[in-house]
């Protein structure tokens, strides 16, 4: 869906309903979709580049997701891995929003604790539950901190 | 509805609140009966001794009663129920439940699914703070807690009691020294938030470079199981043993306190010195636990 134009210039072909999520850190496109749940077996229609030249940030990544709006919870949960991602959603190839993300407080159900004596990876019926702080990612359970490498503790 | 989870929920006036409670019950300055219509469940799902029968205890002097669940194998847990479901029945039946667990977060998820009060009574390797409270109101019985300087000597990586401790002189202007072995130092996160709180955190590599500078020794079970082998366990254990050669010189208030049971940390020749002091703050526990069982129910 990516491609150069014979000028140098960087072509990326519009999609006509959908998200559009841009200025993503460079490396980070494949995480942002584990943590927005999308995966192989979802049926989204993506596209997906990574390692764009951006002039604001050097490198960056963009993914699409066509005819799918995202919420605004879950456009925060991106903020934790690409603070500086744009949402654009699409309607008949117009941007009708275009929105930053914002950190949340609190994330549900989107981490896992990596403490395994927590009670959150066991059988009970609660969702994972973190702070988000500037050190970090603090368990509201067992208070365990995460400190970076949230990606790998994506569920 | 007030349940009594963690030390990080406390201020420090709350705090003081308690133990000023814990104190008018240790006084009998108290109308006897206070909880007579009453009924606790103490759900203990990791063996205890001290913690389970000074509820029973607390609860039986101020006129209430108790029914209680000893072992996962005697009860429904072994079917497979949650903890939650078993939380949200045992709720119907009391007015407070007491909860020891062996998973970190059990009593934050109780709380959620209780519709009465939940205690704390310890969650695995995490919080345990009735045990806290009774050890501010030991140190408060012989001095102000503002400014001492208190040790914490063990297992400082995964002692719930030393993490729960730390956190509460942080509210009180302690200087903190901590003396641990080797791969049993404070994990650098929670030394990192007793900093933040504004907490003078001191490391030694032994106790004599330290024990006399201090008020309160606190000392916490080297638990045998962290190391790969017997030798290599008894060879840290000896190093970190307190013996009355160890109290030469030490300040004349200093007391030694620990949360017992002891596996060979303190001599026993040092319970005849005037600094021994941990069976006195094991009965701390019922006035402590009286405090926290009014106030849930009252």
């Amino acid at each position: 869906m990516t491609r150069k134009d014979p000028s140098g210039g960087l072509l990326v072909s519009p999609i006509k309903n959908g998200t559009v999520i841009d200025h993503i850190t460079a490396g980070e496109a494949l995480n942002v979709l584990r943590i927005l749940g999308i995966t192989g077996s979802t049926r989204e229609c993506l596209s997906i580049a990574t390692n764009v030249e951006s002039k604001r940030m050097g490198k960056k990544d963009i993914v699409k997701i066509e005819n799918r709006e995202l919420r605004t919870e879950e456009v925060d949960r991106i903020a934790l891995l690409a603070p500086q991602a744009k949402i654009n959603i699409i309607r008949d190839y117009k941007v009708v929003e275009k929105k930053g993300v914002e950190i949340p407080e609190v994330i549900r159900g989107v981490v896992r604790c990596p403490n395994p004596g927590c009670i959150t990876n066991t059988n009970e019926p609660v969702a994972s539950t973190f702070e988000v702080l500037d050190k970090g990612l603090h368990c509201l359970y067992c208070d365990w901190l995460i400190k970076d490498d949230i990606a790998n503790h994506i569920i | 509805m007030y349940h009594i989870i963690s030390i990080r929920d406390f201020e420090r006036s709350e705090l003081d609140y308690l133990l000023d409670r814990a104190q008018e019950f240790d006084t009998g300055t108290y109308r006897p009966g206070m909880l007579d219509d009453k009924l606790v469940a103490l759900l203990f799902f990791e063996p205890s001794t001290r913690t389970r029968m000074s509820f029973a205890t607390a609860m039986a002097r101020l006129g209430g009663k108790s029914i209680s669940v000893d072992s996962v194998e005697a009860s429904s847990i072994v079917k497979g129920e949650t903890l939650a479901d078993t939380i949200r029945v045992i709720s119907s039946y009391v007015d407070a439940i007491v909860l020891r667990h062996p998973k970190e977060g059990a009593a934050r998820l109780a709380s959620e699914f209780a519709t009465v009060p939940v205690i704390n009574a310890g969650d695995g390797a995490g919080q345990h703070p009735s045990q806290t409270l009774l050890d501010l109101y030991t140190i408060r019985q012989s001095m102000p807690v503002d400014g001492i300087d208190v040790g914490l000597l063990g297992d400082l990586r995964y002692g719930r009691t030393a993490h729960s401790l730390a956190l509460a002189l942080s509210l009180y202007g302690v200087t903190l020294h901590t003396i641990a072995p080797g791969g049993l130092e404070m994990p650098a996160n929670i030394a990192l938030e007793l900093r933040e709180r504004g907490m003078e955190v001191v490391e030694h590599e032994n106790v004599e470079e330290a024990i006399r500078e201090l008020d309160v020794l606190y000392v916490t079970r080297i638990q045998r199981e962290r190391f790969p082998d017997s030798a290599s366990y008894y060879n840290v254990a000896s190093s970190y043993r307190i013996t009355t050669d160890l109290l030469d010189g030490v300040k004349e208030r200093l007391m030694i306190l620990h949360p017992l049971p002891r596996a060979g940390e303190i001599d026993p020749a040092v319970d005849r010195t005037p600094y021994a002091r941990y069976f006195e703050q094991a009965r701390n526990g019922v006035p402590i636990r009286m405090a926290l069982l009014h106030e849930v129910m009252k």
